[in-house]
């Protein structure tokens, strides 16, 4: 469809908002696919689609979420490509997050990103758009084309998974690329992106 | 604003983004998801990155000259 040409402005201001979110866009893909390299790519990626697509990109709205759509969009295709496997990311630092009492280990930020990485990529993504990313639940319902109450309550497992795995000190081992696991997490994807998902179960 | 809401997440209306310091109602590692991503928010930009924004502006007349 005819859409207005950009003028040169505009494209230096596109370019520059583009600009300004690539650290977030990198922090988005880091937490959705584990890989630091691989979360680069799609992050590139993700740069030259919304590059090509500016026109479609209405000034003044927010850029983050404008761009948050497309790199969920890559990611979801290439999940379904088999491109990423859930692989943890060797470089998260085995920082100190926590020690809750009575228990013999503290958590530490990799134990975090783990457990992170063994939910479905519908709750992951949520959790990471509301709880890291700091959107609102509007927005994030937005950014996953979904209703607010979907993404809250796919936050409200997100928590609670996250919640048994760390406080009970049951953080799965690196064996999120486990053939159960990644079928289970390609089932879901098919209905994230087929559109069905939680939204519509009770 | 408070209408009526549950109160477990007091401001879900709000941007949590400015770091407000509401705890209570977050367990202890919730804060570790804002680390992981604001880690990588800091990191310096790969020279990758600063190569593909510069070249952005050739790629625009490719593609309006193609497509």
């Amino acid at each position: 469809m005819a859409v207005a040409e950009r003028s040169v402005a505009e494209k230096a201001d596109f370019k520059r908002e583009l600009t300004e979110v690539v650290p977030h866009l990198r922090a988005f893909a880091r937490g959705l696919c584990g890989r630091p390299d691989m979360a680069d790519d799609l992050v590139q990626e993700t740069m030259l689609k919304a590059w090509a697509a500016q026109e479609r990109f209405e000034p003044g709205t927010s850029m983050r979420a404008w761009t948050f759509v497309i790199l969920r969009n890559a990611y979801l295709t290439d999940m379904r490509r088999n491109r990423f496997r859930g692989d943890y990311d060797e470089t998260v630092a085995e920082k100190v997050l926590t020690a809750p009492a009575g228990q013999e280990e503290p958590i530490h930020l990799s134990d975090m990103h783990r457990a992170l990485l063994t939910l479905p990529p519908e709750r992951r993504e949520a959790l990471l758009l509301v709880g890291a990313g700091g959107f609102s639940y509007e927005e994030a319902a937005q950014i996953c084309g979904c209703a607010v109450g979907t993404i809250k309550s796919r936050v409200g497992r997100a928590r609670a998974t996250l919640n048994d795995m760390l406080a009970e000190g049951n953080i799965p081992q690196r064996s999120v690329d486990d053939d159960t696991a990644h079928r289970a997490i390609l089932e879901e994807l098919d209905d994230v992106a087929s559109g069905k998902s939680e939204s519509a179960k009770p | 604003m408070t209408s009526g809401k549950k109160p477990t997440l007091g401001k879900e209306d709000d941007q949590p983004s400015v770091s407000s310091g509401k705890q209570g109602q977050q367990p202890q590692w919730a804060d570790g998801l804002k680390q992981l991503y604001d880690a990588v928010v800091d990191e310096p930009l790969p020279d990758s990155f600063k190569d593909l924004l510069s070249q952005l502006d050739d790629k625009s007349s490719d593609e309006s000259s193609q497509n």
